[in-house]
């Protein structure tokens, strides 16, 4: 089953649903990217609750002008005048008041939902309301989706993709520095605005596939996840993309490959179980990869210690460190040294005395940046650079290295 | 006769203005109800080193940000060569302070250094080689390009301070405003940046630094810029930078003993 869905063969509505849900994850991704890089995260809390007053406003409007009052582009239209209202709020209580964001966040937040879901209560009472399924957008509804309807996510989402990429430059620049964005002309309040009326846009194109709760996941997941795997702004972008929009293909296969699994809430778990990939198994950043490299650098700094130790015949304490030198073969159990373990134990005093010259040394400041108790002086130095310390360091030391 | 003198006056200050790469008229900075700079003048000299000193609070930063537009001021303005700064600002470099930024952003030095290249990329242009070559050899001028691709975090602050000028000199501008570009660097970082700063003077460019040091003033600046939230003084060293100006920007928060360490022209 789960397969036939991951290649589009469960039927036209979970085809729609799953390519409407990969676009999008990747434009979810892509513009959620700059504001978690903004850090402005918990905005796009604010603007999706503040949705909701939008759909039921947007609802009653079409209604009393006669018209079927659940057309998918008249909701969302209602919904991004009522979330850009929600944001310009947020944006002016955090500018003009001695507010902070998170308060104002949550003030908006709380009382656009509030307002909205009286609306909603409001409309179920007409007659015109009984069947309107608006609570459908709090968590997304799938069942029942129209080409039309994927026209309008698919054609929303590409357009917002397209905005960002168009502006990823100023945006990313506001993003690292704003002072510096500002004094080359920039107008960092229109692109702050910009970067979180693109979350609306994506906000809004989301209500119908996973809800205006849960679209916040799709927004911030990919990026978070993203940041585990590289250090360059253009990287995590695309990374944050290709996960979003991975997540929203899966997730919504997933949910059409069996009854009873909701697709926003499924596309928010497989997102999460790529955050939690990404944060136990990225190389570099990972949990599991940092936990590793200290665990080597411990091991190493316990060796360099133990064979300074020995080549000044000062006792060793630590039964770590002991054990590491036994298990190389460099001392015996009761803590004498062996012969390679003299030997050893002279390099690395010798190149602990080189070392000092280096990082005494203005000219070599670069190789000096890389000391790190450890490093071999060979692999930062050149044959010609070290024989030139030596010779600093004077007298006969040769020593069979 | 008197209006003859009057437009005389006019037109020299006009003239002046003109010459100016950057000059301050009645600039006032408020945060709250406490104005941090009050109606300060100020023209910069051009292909001089300018030092802006004052104690702490007395409006340094904010008069560099204010009159760049980082701020926006309550009153005053700020004119390159006597024009408005907007249509002006590619002829300025800004270094912010170093602490201003997240170091752990997800950016590599090249790409900091980049950043200063955003006015002639634009929008859409792609980085190619020849803009790669030149944000290199802006890093190279400061002794960083063995660091292009480190992710930022990972450099020591005065590597991190390098890589903010390196990023001010891709822009390519006439004058250069630093904010605190020597706070909490090592020595070595300080001699590149004191050389990188008196090459582009020594190449006609004009240099504003807010400064901290007061030891140091004489040996890198030619003119000095004192401020306690009004301006107290502005002018060449030898002749503004006494004991009598320091007195009255510092009031009795400098000693009279570090004072006299300083070696200070007669006032």
């Amino acid at each position: 089953m789960l397969f036939d869905a991951l290649l589009l063969q469960l039927g036209y509505n979970a085809t729609l649903v799953t390519i409407g849900a990969a676009f999008l994850g990747v434009s979810a991704g892509v513009t959620g990217t700059f504001l978690f890089l903004r850090k402005r995260a918990l905005v796009s809390d604010a603007i999706s609750h503040a949705t909701l007053p939008g759909v039921g406003i947007a609802f009653m409007v079409m209604v009393a002008l006669g018209g079927d009052g659940r057309s998918l582009p008249g909701l969302l239209l209602g919904s991004a005048v009522s979330a850009w209202v929600g944001l310009l709020c947020v944006n002016w209580l955090t500018r003009k008041t001695r507010l902070a964001e998170d308060a104002a966040i949550g003030a908006v937040l709380s009382v656009f939902f509030g307002f909205g879901i009286v609306l909603l209560t409001i409309i179920q009472t007409m007659s015109a309301g009984r069947q309107a399924g608006l609570e459908s957008f709090l968590l997304g509804s799938t069942a029942g989706m129209l080409w039309n309807d994927a026209i309008v996510i698919a054609g929303g989402g590409v357009a917002t993709l397209a905005v960002v990429l168009a502006l990823r430059r100023p945006m990313g620049l506001v993003a690292f520095d704003p002072e510096f964005a500002s004094a080359s002309g920039l107008n960092v309040a229109r692109i702050d605005l910009a970067i979180m009326g693109l979350a609306m846009a994506v906000t809004v194109v989301g209500l119908k596939i996973v809800g205006l709760i849960l679209i916040v996941a799709m927004l911030i997941i990919p990026p978070v996840a993203a940041r585990f795997w590289t250090d360059r702004t253009d990287q995590v972008v695309v990374l944050s993309g290709i996960f979003g929009g991975a997540s929203g293909y899966v997730g919504a296969a997933l949910s059409a490959s069996a009854p009873a699994l909701p697709t926003g809430p499924i596309i928010v778990l497989v997102s999460f179980t790529v955050f939690a990939m990404s944060l136990f198994f990225a190389p570099g950043r990972g949990v599991l990869a940092a936990a590793l490299r200290h665990r080597r650098f411990q091991r190493r700094v316990h060796m360099r210690q133990g064979l300074l130790a020995l080549a000044q015949g000062q006792p060793i304490y630590e039964r770590f460190t002991l054990s590491l030198l036994r298990r190389a073969g460099l001392a015996h159990a009761d803590g004498v040294v062996t012969e390679t373990g003299r030997a050893r134990a002279a390099k690395a005093l010798r190149d602990e005395k080189r070392w000092e010259l280096v990082r005494a040394d203005q000219a070599l400041e670069g190789a000096a940046a890389l000391y790190d108790g450890m490093r071999e002086l060979e692999t930062v130095l050149t044959a010609d650079q070290i024989a030139e310390i030596d010779r600093r360091i004077g007298g006969p030391k040769e020593i069979g290295v | 006769m008197l209006e003859l003198a009057r437009m005389d006056g006019l037109a020299a200050q006009a003239q002046s203005l003109e010459q100016s790469p950057l000059s301050v008229r009645g600039m006032t900075v408020s945060y709250g109800q406490k104005p941090a700079v009050f109606s300060v003048d100020m023209t910069v000299v051009e292909g001089s080193m300018t030092a802006i000193i004052g104690p702490n609070g007395a409006g340094k930063s904010t008069l560099l940000k204010a009159a760049l537009g980082v701020i926006k001021p309550l009153a005053g303005r700020a004119m390159v060569h006597g024009k408005p700064l907007n249509g002006q600002r590619h002829r300025i470099a800004y270094v912010p302070q170093r602490a201003s930024v997240d170091w752990d952003f997800p950016t590599r030095v090249i790409d900091v250094v980049l950043m200063g290249l955003y006015r002639e990329l634009g929008l859409l242009r792609r980085i190619k080689v020849v803009h790669m070559n030149k944000a290199m050899a802006c890093l190279d001028r400061v002794g960083m390009s063995d660091f292009a691709d480190r992710q930022i975090g990972q450099l020591s602050g005065g590597q991190q301070q390098r890589v903010f000028l390196a990023r001010a000199l891709a822009q390519g501008a006439d004058l250069y405003l630093l904010d605190e570009p020597f706070a909490g660097v090592d020595a070595a970082t300080e001699k590149a940046i004191i050389d990188v700063l008196k090459g582009l003077k020594a190449a006609g460019k004009t240099v504003v630094a807010v400064h901290h040091d007061l030891a140091t003033v004489r040996d890198y600046f030619d003119r000095v810029f004192l401020i306690n939230t009004r301006k107290v003084a502005e002018g060449p060293v030898e002749t503004t930078f006494t004991a009598e100006n320091l007195n009255l920007a510092y009031g009795g928060r400098l000693a009279m003993a570090q004072i006299d360490q300083l070696e200070l022209a007669a006032g």
